[in-house]
């Protein structure tokens, strides 16, 4: 076939619509969240004094940085499903769960310690945190990458770790109303070794199925 | 420069609002340029420029079926370039090459550069004889023998919807083809 004759038949289909990614991406994690809500209601459930937990503010800290992880992920996620987009002047958004985490760690070291410091870092709770919020990212991370194919990311690599970036900042949103583990300590260690695998899993399958 | 980039972020503004001569034409305007700048790149990187057509159709391919990616407040250029610089390090990779692609290949063009007629490329015509009899008919009837999608409908005895749904099917299955084998 020589180009004239594709190029007319690229313009015979100029009429076909093709959704934002935005509006893909949003459908894939309508669709999968269920999925992950399931794990979480079967295996883990809210904790049982979240009532009097709401009263902690290292409790409600946690929310505070899983969701500053995942909505600035989103947003570049969907910014880097554009051929000619650049991580440049975004990466900055990540610092966000970072200077809040800083924040409360220090905010924690302030105060009269309840537990010593290696008994907060190490916490109850590790393992299942180590388990949990993977597999509550897992069916998240495949709507992510799902909804993200419909883009065309110069670096799929790039984009798939952003989409575990964002599959485990919910994951661990839902993460943090079951574990009774409070200190931003914990949080800075398990929740971001939790984040990291799922990182390493998003950019690894991403350079496979986000190219364009 | 300026003026012809501005000239095809008009015309794509045109054709995403369902101008589909204005989109004709931009895909014949932006042809030359990338054709020119595959046969840089092939020659940076020690390749004879015979496959030059098939990276520009697959560019083409690309930029069809992701033009929803582009914003309409953006210039179309560097959404384009990105797309030709993408395609080109894919396909010096599938050949084994190590990619070395100066990011203004795409960018800087030569006006000088001799528009050349329309070519022929083996990779897109050997992958359409792998597509469902129908998607086949129906890219033939419209590429190759330029019937509209009416007289292509009433030659099939399909419904335009029908044929409109095998043509989009088709090109993206194609374009799928391409990535992946």
């Amino acid at each position: 076939m020589d180009t004239d004759q594709l190029i007319r038949s690229l313009a015979a289909d100029n009429a076909h619509r093709a959704p934002r990614v935005g509006a893909m991406l949003t459908l894939a994690l309508l669709v999968a969240a269920p999925l992950s809500i399931l794990i979480f209601a079967t295996f883990l459930g809210v904790r049982a004094d979240v009532m009097s937990a709401m009263r902690n503010p290292f409790f409600d800290m946690k929310f505070a940085v899983t969701l500053s992880l995942a909505i600035p992920a989103i947003i570049v996620s969907l910014h880097l499903s554009r051929p000619e987009a650049l991580l440049r002047g975004w990466g900055w958004l990540l610092l966000l769960p970072v200077g809040l985490l800083a924040v409360a760690i220090g905010s924690e070291a302030m105060m009269a310690p309840a537990m010593p410091m290696t008994m907060r870092l190490m916490g109850k709770n590790s393992r299942v945190c180590l388990v949990a919020i993977p597999a509550m990212s897992l069916p998240l991370l495949a709507g992510a990458l799902f909804g993200l194919r419909h883009g065309a990311p110069s670096r799929p690599a790039l984009a798939g770790a952003f989409a575990g970036l964002v599959s485990a900042g919910l994951a661990a949103t839902l993460y943090a109303s079951h574990c009774t583990d409070d200190s931003p300590l914990f949080v800075a260690t398990w929740y971001t070794l939790a984040t990291v695998v799922m990182t390493v899993i998003g950019a690894a399958v991403g350079a496979r199925v986000l190219r364009y | 420069m300026r003026g012809r980039e501005d000239e095809w972020t008009g015309l794509m503004r045109s054709a995403m609002a369902g101008d589909d001569a204005a989109y004709h034409r931009l895909l014949k305007a932006v042809t030359p340029v990338l054709r020119a700048a595959a046969r840089r790149g092939l020659a940076r990187a020690g390749q004879p420029p015979d496959q030059a057509e098939d990276i520009v159709q697959e560019i083409l391919l690309a930029v069809h079926l992701k033009r929803h990616t582009w914003d309409s407040e953006a210039p179309f250029a560097p959404w384009l370039f990105a797309i030709g610089r993408n395609k080109l390090i894919d396909a010096l990779r599938r050949r084994g090459k190590r990619v070395f692609v100066n990011i203004d290949d795409f960018a800087e063009t030569l006006p000088g550069e001799a528009p050349q007629e329309t070519a022929s490329a083996g990779e897109v015509a050997a992958q359409l004889s792998t597509l469902p009899q129908r998607q086949r008919d129906v890219l033939q009837s419209i590429a190759v023998e330029a019937a509209s999608i009416k007289d292509t409908a009433a030659k099939f005895s399909m419904s335009e919807g029908a044929v409109r749904v095998a043509l989009h099917r088709g090109l993206a299955a194609l374009t799928a083809k391409l990535r992946d084998h």
